[in-house]
């Protein structure tokens, strides 16, 4: 295998600056959520630090940083420090073949989607053992929950991304957003209910209210995270807002055109329109988490047996169908 | 095909550097004062009582049997959808009757109550 030097110098850059951008964007969208649901609740939310409260979460990052790191007598100790780890690591890996631009993308991948829903499903190990190494009953009940609550959304995601791919025949994100060009995929009837199908259960994943099952704080405490305090903490957080860029970004690619304006295919050369196309796909991208914001802060919690009838008795069937109605449409008018 | 990889595997030890990091400034920066009472297992100060390693409900066993099928199936889809438009109607038709299989499983798993919760 050889390498130019350059070229791993390139690569180096760009994880550096992926991994500064997912801080930034954790620590951005902390401070967004906090202000959006302090409005939707006639507060002001954070004002003192900083001007409107922006310096805000920098100050409680420093503080976590600065706290105790307990580990609890009982637990087991290699497993607990692994846990928070392995939350944050595998979203931020899965960013690496995100689009977000025609050139801003640290590494192009064939198997693109498939790349970053193997390393989405990580988490759910993560959370697993994080439950089990507490030695809490609160935590261990919040991490089975979650897991019974992640595994079946996981099959109505992974067929509403199955439509898609379906649909322009390509596992490779760069080619998902080119295949797309004006056109997204959410105008077609069966790109539109995938989206739906896919948005509900991108939020079910994420484990966000009114999916939030496992942190449940007025049943379960904190569920999986009870026990832990400091950074361990802290990078549970940080892997939370990280997958909520990944599910934001996918959903941006696959359905929504990526950095493509309705209609308009933007194949400009050069910095300024690369910027733009950059700009677009971020705007996209945020939208959605703003309106998985509003929802979390709108709707209250579902009960468990509900939580998973809508996905077993709705969800999945919808999904199966729409992908063989759309696999039906493509052999009959020829997609 | 495998230089493709090198990225995945530098963000990997990248990412984990900065989580292990901040752990480790966090260890540096904060207290180290362990206590008996601070390390005893959550329970809003009460005694802890019934232990947390208790069997849980029998049903999380089959939700997972039936993801584990699904998910297979899922897993088989998608090969097959990459390559849908050159595979005819061959391919459209086999499909159909691996997810009607699929289906008669499905409504059978919902018939026998797995997916009920009381």
């Amino acid at each position: 295998m050889q390498i130019e030097s350059p070229n791993i110098l390139l690569i180096v850059v760009a994880a550096v600056v992926m991994v500064l951008y997912v801080f930034t964007n954790s620590a951005v969208l902390v401070w967004v959520e906090r202000k959006v649901s302090a409005h939707i609740q006639r507060r002001p939310g954070p004002f003192e630090v900083g001007p409107f409260g922006l310096l805000q979460t920098a100050i409680d990052g420093l503080k976590l940083m600065a706290k105790q790191l307990i580990i609890p007598g009982k637990a087991d100790k290699r497993l607990f420090m692994l846990a928070p780890v392995l939350s944050f690591v595998p979203p931020i890996a899965a960013l690496l073949t995100v689009p977000f631009g025609k050139v801003v993308q640290v590494q192009n991948l064939d198997i693109g989607i498939l790349f970053i829903l193997s390393l989405a499903a990580l988490n759910v190990l993560a959370i697993l053992i994080a439950g089990w190494a507490s030695a809490n009953k609160y935590s261990l009940f919040g991490a089975v929950r979650s897991v019974a609550q992640n595994i079946a959304y996981e099959i109505p995601l992974l067929l509403s991304l199955l439509t898609a791919v379906l649909w322009m025949g390509t596992l490779n994100l760069g080619e998902l957003v080119d295949a797309q060009g004006g056109f997204w995929f959410v105008f077609t009837p069966f790109g539109f209910v995938a989206f739906l199908i896919y948005f509900v259960t991108g939020m079910a994943e994420t484990n966000r209210a009114p999916f939030d099952l496992p942190e449940a704080e007025s049943e379960l405490t904190a569920g999986f995270h009870t026990e832990y305090s400091g950074m361990g903490f802290g990078l549970f957080f940080l892997g939370e807002y990280t997958n909520m860029i990944l599910v934001s970004a996918i959903a941006t690619s696959l359905f929504l055109g990526g950095y493509n304006l309705p209609f308009v295919t933007l194949n400009g050369e050069g910095v300024l329109w690369e910027l733009i196309r950059v700009l677009i796909f971020l705007a996209k991208a945020y939208f959605l988490i703003f309106v998985m914001i509003w929802m979390r802060w709108t709707f209250p919690r579902v009960r468990f047996d509900q939580l998973l009838n809508l996905c077993w008795k709705v969800l999945i069937p919808f999904s199966l169908v729409n992908l063989a109605a759309a696999a039906i449409w493509i052999k009959a008018v020829g997609g | 095909m495998v230089e493709n990889f090198v990225p995945v595997l530098i963000l990997f030890l990248l990412a984990a550097a900065f989580g292990l990091g901040t752990v480790a400034i966090s260890s540096l920066l904060g207290p180290k004062r362990p206590t008996k009472v601070k390390q005893e297992t959550y329970e809003c100060g009460m005694v802890v009582d019934p232990p947390a390693y208790r069997p849980f409900h029998v049903k999380y066993y089959l939700i997972a049997m039936a993801f584990v099928v699904f998910d297979v199936e899922v897993v088989f889809l998608y090969p097959w959808a990459v390559k849908f438009k050159q595979l005819g109607l061959f391919g459209l038709v086999e499909m159909l009757v691996f997810i009607f299989i699929l289906l008669v499983g499905y409504a059978y798993i919902w018939k026998k109550g797995v997916l009920e919760w009381e």
